[in-house]
């Protein structure tokens, strides 16, 4: 895919745009009892650093993103972070509006008018690969193609710091793949300080410039691996391969 | 193509119920005073249709009106509900008792209130379609995805954006459902609004012509209340299907 030179900036990044989350500690009332979601967990992420979280299914990674989002609290411990947008797990797009509305809907959602809105994101939509597709409705569109929408919805917020959840969990793996790849690209171009949670620990490794491993419920940093290779990153380097067994060992899921 | 097929399917069975129903009473069967013949049904359509078309203007705007009172009181209470949690534990139970109250004894007050005109009717139709309507469009509130409004609120949205761009529109097929229940509950409330004090409409039409033993003309008022319901929810469906394409599902349609 080819990367256009940007049309412009979504909004200035400050100039203190990391995050830091201290000794956090989460208890939340679930359906049977209390959860405890997070136990002790520190988070640093500094400007323009991309750092993936990893780990088991429930074990409090979203918890975490909200805590970095300011729509939670934390029981005990900081958070401080630059203002950060949510990319959820499930792209949520809203099958009322076209996917360049729905591009546009941070913009929208700050109140600028909807013709303006829509001159702002449509250089980007293009520089996606979504050229064309203006006026598809989300239904219209692929799995890949609606991710891609989801995330330049959350980049157009224009936020310093991007939260994104698992965001090609729902993908099948030929189409992951290609996303991980893409998103990689992208983020070389137009940097953000990035937490990606995910429990594919391939993406993890492909994807951050440092891997923090968390336990099951409660959720505890339990290894943090530093990824030094150079972009682009080949899934077959032996750097890569070899980072990933270390993940993968620190989990407990190595035999 | 398959429109057509089962549109032709349920045209065969009134056709065959038509058949036995005329047969039953040309045999003997039945009074043709008490049971009309479908075919002296059909000729009263025919000989008193400046009547029964006078009359339908009557209801037809006493129907559709009442509906679209219904839908804009529903939609503002419902809204209301929906931002107020304390408001909806507050009305919601009144709200179900209202639907309790027999529209046969509130009718009479009503008129005993507000004339004969067209306001008790108004106010009969607004309330038996006001309930659907307003549950279906809470439904529609509180089927927008709790991490959609997470998302917004990161986006800096207010609460008053986040109504208007995202769980208004989500309710709007809740809004469609409620008035397509509503229609046919909203045609029994005119006549019954009607036998309580009118001196026009099909429900007073089929009131009058009964004990003048014209039964045929009764009948004939039915046939076209009935239609009018089928035709009235049919552009429902239609309205949905441009206004909340994403919503469409041919459930509820009228050709199944």
């Amino acid at each position: 895919m080819v990367i256009e030179a940007p049309p412009k900036e979504p909004s200035d990044l400050h100039a203190q745009s990391g995050v830091r989350v201290e000794h956090v500690d989460r208890t939340f009332a679930g359906r049977t009892g209390a959860v405890h979601a997070l136990a002790d967990v520190s988070v640093r992420a500094d400007t323009g650093e991309i750092v993936t979280v990893v780990g088991p299914s429930g074990c409090g990674k979203s918890t975490l993103l909200e805590l970095i989002c300011g729509l939670q609290r934390p029981d005990a411990g900081t958070v401080r972070s630059a203002p950060a947008a949510l990319m959820p797990q499930r792209d949520l797009l809203l099958p009322w509006l076209t996917a360049l509305d729905n591009a546009a809907l941070a913009l929208r959602a700050r109140g600028m008018k909807r013709e303006e809105a829509r001159a702002a994101a449509a250089p980007w939509l293009k520089r996606f690969g979504l050229g064309g597709f203006e006026q598809a409705r989300p239904a219209q569109l692929s799995g890949g193609m609606r991710q891609r929408v989801s995330f330049l919805r959350s980049l157009l917020a224009g936020k310093p710091v991007l939260a994104l959840d698992e965001p090609f969990a729902a993908l099948d793996a030929i189409t992951r793949a290609e996303m991980q790849g893409w998103l990689a690209r992208v983020l070389a171009s137009e940097p953000r300080t990035v937490i990606l949670v995910t429990h594919d620990v391939e993406e993890a490794v492909m994807l951050g410039d440092r891997v923090l491993v968390m336990s099951a419920r409660p959720g505890r940093i339990i290894n943090e691996v530093r990824v030094a290779e150079a972009r682009p990153r080949r899934r077959t380097d032996a750097q890569i391969v070899g980072l990933r067994e270390r993940v993968l060992e620190a989990l407990g899921v190595n035999q | 193509m398959r429109r057509t097929l089962s549109l032709w399917r349920t045209l065969l069975v009134v056709a065959a119920l038509l058949g036995v129903w005329e047969l039953y009473v040309d045999l003997g069967g039945a009074d043709p005073l008490i049971l009309p013949p479908p075919h002296a049904v059909a000729q009263s359509l025919y000989d008193d249709r400046a009547l029964l078309w006078s009359s339908f203007l009557v209801t037809a705007r006493e129907v559709v009106l009442g509906i679209l009172l219904a839908t804009a009181a529903a939609l503002a209470l419902a809204a209301a509900m929906h931002f107020f949690v304390s408001l909806r534990r507050a009305f919601y139970p009144l709200m179900v008792a209202s639907q309790t109250i027999p529209v046969p004894m509130l009718a009479p007050v009503l008129v005993l209130w507000l004339g004969f005109g067209i306001g008790p009717k108004l106010v009969v139709v607004a309330l038996v379609s006001f309930f659907p309507i307003v549950v279906t469009t809470l439904a529609g509130f509180a089927s927008v995805d709790a991490d959609l409004i997470k998302l917004m609120r990161t986006f800096d949205a207010t609460r008053r954006r986040v109504f208007w761009m995202v769980e208004l529109p989500a309710a709007l097929p809740g809004v469609f459902t409620g008035a397509k229940i509503a229609v046919v509950v909203a045609v029994i409330g005119a006549v019954f609004a009607e036998w309580a004090g009118a001196n026009a409409g099909l429900g007073y039409l089929f009131e009058q012509s009964i004990p003048q033993l014209l039964t045929a003309r009764a009948y004939a008022a039915v046939v076209v209340m009935s239609v009018f319901a089928i035709v009235l929810f049919a552009l429902l469906t239609l309205a949905e299907r441009l206004t909340v394409p994403w919503a469409y599902r041919s459930i509820g349609d009228l050709d199944g």
